[in-house]
This record gives C-alpha cells, sequence and structure tokens, in this order.
C-alpha cells in the first residue's frame, strides 16, 4: 500500500487514501454498467473535498472520513446496487436502481 | 414541575366541572385568579440565565465554538429541554438537537449538561448564573448536540437482544409464560432506553469504543442472559466473554451515576461476570 517514492504521508491523509481504495474496490462488487458510474461520483467527490478543504481543517476532514466510511459500508452491502448524487456541480445526476 | 402538575389537575377540574362539584371549581378558579394576579410582580424582575451550547455545523468551514444564549427562566419551563426549545423557537432556529417524547422515555434527548450525561427532558434547569451543554462526550458529531449513534446500536446489536430457544413453546401457538419471580429478575434492566448516557460517561468505553461493549449493551446482554424464558444463556455467555467485550469494565460506576433511569448497569455487568466464573468458561 504506501508508496515506494513520493511525499509521506500523514495518517489522516493514508486513511483518505484507504477509504479512497476502499471506495474503488467496493465498486469492482457491482455490475460492469454501474461501475463507473460509481467510480466517476467518488472520483468527483475526492477530488473536489481535497481541491475545497483546507488541508489543515481536521475537524472537517476527520468528519468527513467518519461520513465516507458510514457510506462506503453501506455501499459494500449486497443490497445496494448504484451510487446517487446531487451534487449541484455535477452535468448529470444519478439515480440509485432498485 | 409542581406547578406545572398542580395547573394541570386544576384545569381538569374544571373540565369535569358538574354542578354536583360547584364548589371545588369555583376554588380552583379563584386559586388561578390569585396566581394570575402574582405573576405580573414577579415577571417584572427577570431571571436571565446564560447557556452555553456547543456549536459546530459541518457545512460551514469554521471550528466548533460555544455559543450563548440568555434566557429568562420565569418565561421558560423548568427542564432544560424547555429551555433548548425555547431557544430554538424564538432565539436561533438553526440550534440542531434531538428530542421526542420530552418525559424520559424515548431517549433521544441525551446530552451533556454541566458536564454530567443527562437527558435534557428529565433534567432540571441547574440554579447558577450559566450553563454549559454540550453533546455527548467521545462520539462523533453530526450537527452541533446530534451525535452519531451508529457504533452504540451495532453493538447492542451484536448481543442479539431477541428471545432466543431451542424447544418449542409448551403450548404451541402460546405466549412461554413466567413466572412472578422470573420476571422480578428482569427488573433494574428492562427499564433501559438505550439513551447512551453510560456509555459515554464511561472512561474505559472511550478508549475502547470499538472493542470494548460499554454499560447499555453490556445491561443488555444481562436482560438476556437472566431471562427465564431464553434457552442460549450459555452461547451468550460465551460470546461476550472476552477481554475487550466484558472486562474493559473496570467498575469504575460512572454509568450509574449517569442513567437518568437510575438503573445500576455496573452491578449488571458484575452479574455476568459472576456467571462467567460459574460456568468455567
Amino acid at each position: 500500500m504506501p508508496p515506494s517514492s513520493g511525499p509521506r504521508l500523514s495518517g489522516m491523509q493514508k486513511q483518505v487514501l484507504n477509504l479512497y481504495r476502499g471506495f474503488l474496490r467496493a465498486a469492482r462488487s457491482k455490475s460492469a454498467e454501474d461501475r463507473p458510474k460509481i467510480e466517476s461520483i467518488v472520483f468527483v467527490e475526492f477530488r473536489h473535498n481535497a481541491k475545497q478543504v483546507d488541508r489543515k481543517n481536521f475537524i472537517y476532514i476527520g468528519y468527513l472520513l467518519h461520513r465516507g466510511k458510514k457510506q462506503l459500508d453501506q455501499l459494500k452491502s449486497l443490497d445496494t446496487i448504484s451510487l446517487s448524487s446531487f451534487d449541484l456541480g455535477l452535468p448529470q445526476t444519478k439515480h440509485t436502481k432498485h | 414541575m409542581a406547578t406545572g402538575v398542580l395547573r394541570r389537575a386544576i384545569t381538569g377540574v374544571r373540565v369535569s366541572s358538574s354542578p354536583a362539584s360547584k364548589f371545588v371549581p369555583l376554588r380552583a378558579l379563584a386559586s388561578e385568579a390569585e396566581a394570575q394576579q402574582a405573576e405580573p410582580k414577579a415577571r417584572a424582575s427577570t431571571d436571565l440565565k446564560t447557556f452555553s451550547i456547543y456549536r459546530w455545523n459541518p457545512d460551514k468551514a469554521s471550528k466548533p465554538e460555544l455559543q450563548e444564549y440568555k434566557i429568562d427562566l420565569k418565561e421558560c419551563g423548568p427542564m432544560v429541554l424547555d429551555a433548548l426549545i425555547k431557544i430554538k423557537n424564538e432565539i436561533d432556529p438553526s440550534l440542531t438537537f434531538r428530542r421526542s417524547c420530552r418525559e424520559g422515555i424515548c431517549g433521544s434527548c441525551a446530552m451533556n449538561i454541566d458536564g454530567c450525561n443527562g437527558l435534557a427532558c428529565l433534567t432540571k434547569i441547574p440554579s447558577g448564573p450559566s450553563t454549559m451543554i454540550t453533546p455527548l462526550p467521545h462520539m462523533y458529531v453530526i450537527k452541533d448536540l446530534v451525535v452519531d449513534m451508529t457504533n452504540f446500536y451495532n453493538q447492542y446489536k451484536s448481543i442479539e437482544p431477541w428471545l432466543k430457544r431451542k424447544s418449542p413453546p409448551p403450548v404451541p401457538g402460546k405466549e412461554i409464560l413466567q413466572s412472578k419471580k422470573d420476571r422480578a429478575k428482569l427488573d433494574g434492566m428492562y427499564e433501559c432506553i438505550l439513551c447512551a448516557c453510560c456509555s459515554t460517561s464511561c472512561p474505559s468505553y472511550w478508549w475502547n469504543p470499538e472493542s470494548y461493549l460499554g454499560p447499555a449493551a453490556l445491561l443488555h446482554a444481562n436482560r438476556w442472559i437472566m431471562d427465564s424464558r431464553d434457552e442460549y444463556t450459555h452461547e451468550r455467555l460465551e460470546s461476550i466473554n472476552d477481554e475487550y467485550k466484558l472486562y474493559r469494565c473496570h467498575t469504575i460506576l460512572n454509568c450509574a451515576r449517569a442513567c437518568p433511569k437510575g438503573l445500576n448497569p455496573g452491578k449488571q455487568i458484575q452479574n455476568i461476570k459472576k456467571l462467567e466464573m460459574g460456568s468455567g468458561a
């Protein structure tokens, strides 16, 4: 997991990367057509927060991590088929299939 | 509290007024009129109290802070929840907290009031010029006084809080009866409303919230272990016989102090430990 070269990461950064990895792994268990959708939402969300959130705002990052873990647990469940997002910045909105 | 009850009793009498009991409602009315006369005098001197309430909104990039609200206690109910509702209604609608039954049966309004965990609806507004209200300690805050209870509920779920039987009921299709003596064993446990006041007051639980089940879940574990109708007693004991799950309890007994229902989870955990010794597991 730790990169052989590159910057040394703090514990929190590692947790964020772990969470991202967890999401991508969870997406693999979903159907072939939903997987890219999930991945793109996750990518956009992480990119967005990486840009928007101040890297010293540990309380907020901790909150996002905790929220992300809960969302990941939901996504991991076999009953969950897809991910939806209501982000207004997104060009198209995706809906959960039942 | 006493005045509230009294007045409710008086209105009750008034509603049920019949010619036969004319004398009583008259007196009640008179006393209420007197009270109304007395009230403006008392109201002239306001009784201001400051509430410092923990505020944090994830949508705003700011640090948590204590926000102060001044309230006239003369125009407020006696409980902390009354004050919170008053603040939300009249001063700051963005104040967020959980509440439901306002009589200590739902366990929603658990919070830390002046450093002690309790239900806002069962805690009288403390005397003194100011009171601090914060969320339950060592829990993830979602917003203001609302905390994430997922872990707490998952722990409760992990002790399998339902009746488990190996044999069918004695009379098919009927309930399984219990003697009065067996039922009495559940007193002091069935009253728990899972408000999480005890668990979040326990230092052991603060340090091991994931692995230690905490007083509330263990109290419920004991509730099902002691149930005469349950036939999985041994398995239940086995499943929590764990260095972390059970034996992180060091009988600090903050749980018994915090419990708004007056229960003693520490004593119930002691009972589990005793049974673990006896079962030789």
